[in-house]
């Protein structure tokens, strides 16, 4: 086994790239793939309490990296998938606990060990960041459409190709398709043209991934779930196979139903 | 466009975006871009007679990579032939 590192970045918060990690790991692990999460925000960390994990830990990465425990003692398994584990970030500390080099070093010691590494990298363009990408194989950038989600999406696609680190694939998280359609949200196709890379998935804006954070549980484990059936497929991208877009245009609802039993559109 | 001819806003969103990412990606701003365009009108009015009213210097998209497009039209002269 020889896993393939991936980072998850974005350069502006709040975008989703934890609830990313959190549900692409899950949905990696669903399908019998063995997968390590990195939390890479030193200092805030998150990935634990999106995972539910938050109440098991006991080391986290700074002490694997100041000597304090094994690398396998900071691995802390998934309650239900028992081939997903989470590193935790320091709680304590800052990101300069941590070095480029450091994160090579533990991804190669993790490499044999499991099918995909997910690291979710920090927002900004600073320490932590370079820290996220220092060992990555292939980066997922995480944008929202609006305009400074975009704007930051760009930027880090700008350093990322200066740094040589592959062509980058964007999740569009958060799409409201009823707003596009009303022309009040850049489509995916705007934004595709604006950033000039390559598309891994959309992610329609769905109630239920707040839901499954407030319980620790990802929405990708919600079968019924929009987004959820949006993080599988890029799940299975990242597998390499090849999984058609959603249609985001269908919507439920009564007025809908209506509106297709009477051939309006 | 809609009623009262104002822009939906993710058209708005759209040509923002397209500007300042031109000018986040080449480190350049308005005014610079400006100043170039002066300089570089100085340099070819040095060799032939153009119509600066009538040049348009820009920044271009085309995927992730940036150009600088220039169309500068020249002052119709009459060629004077010798003999």
């Amino acid at each position: 086994m020889t896993a393939q590192v991936i980072t998850v970045t974005s350069g502006k918060g709040g975008v989703g790239k934890t609830t990313a990690v959190a549900n692409l790991a899950t949905a990696l692990a669903a399908d019998g793939k063995k997968v390590i999460c990195i939390d890479g925000d030193i200092g805030l960390r998150n990935l634990d309490v999106v995972m539910g994990l938050e109440n098991r830990i006991v080391y986290d990465i700074v002490d694997v990296i100041e000597g304090r425990c094994k690398l396998k003692q900071a691995m802390i398994r998934d309650k239900h998938n028992p081939e997903l584990y989470l590193i935790p970030a320091a709680q304590t500390r800052d990101k300069n606990a941590v070095s480029p080099s450091d994160m090579l070093r533990i991804c190669k010691e993790l490499r044999p060990e499991a099918d995909f590494i997910l690291i979710d990298s920090p927002a900004g363009i600073e320490r932590g960041f370079r820290n996220a990408i220092a060992a990555a194989d292939k980066v997922l950038v995480v944008t929202n459409p609006e305009v400074s989600a975009v704007r930051d999406a760009d930027r880090v696609v700008g350093i990322l190709e200066a740094e040589e680190k592959g062509n980058p694939l964007l999740i569009l998280n958060r799409l409201n398709p009823i707003l596009v359609k009303n022309n009040d949200m850049l489509s995916a196709e705007d934004v595709l043209d604006l950033l000039g890379i390559q598309l891994i998935g959309i992610v329609p804006e769905d109630e239920s991934v707040i839901i499954g954070s407030n319980r620790g549980a990802p929405v990708v484990t919600e079968v019924k779930s929009r987004a959820g059936q949006a993080f599988r497929n890029i799940a299975k991208r990242l597998q390499g196979q090849d999984v058609p877009f959603m249609d985001l245009d269908q919507q439920s609802g009564l007025w809908n139903t209506i509106q297709k039993l009477t051939g309006r559109k | 466009m809609s009623f009262f001819g104002r822009k939906k806003s993710a058209e708005s969103a759209k040509e923002r975006l397209q500007l300042v990412l031109v000018h986040d990606r080449t480190d350049l701003t308005p005014e610079q871009l400006t100043a170039l365009k002066d300089d570089l009108l100085k340099a070819i009015s040095h060799y032939i007679d153009i119509d600066p009213d009538a040049v348009q210097i820009g920044l271009e998209r085309d995927g992730r990579s940036q150009r600088l497009v220039a169309d500068i039209p020249l002052r119709s002269v009459t060629r004077q032939r010798a003999g």
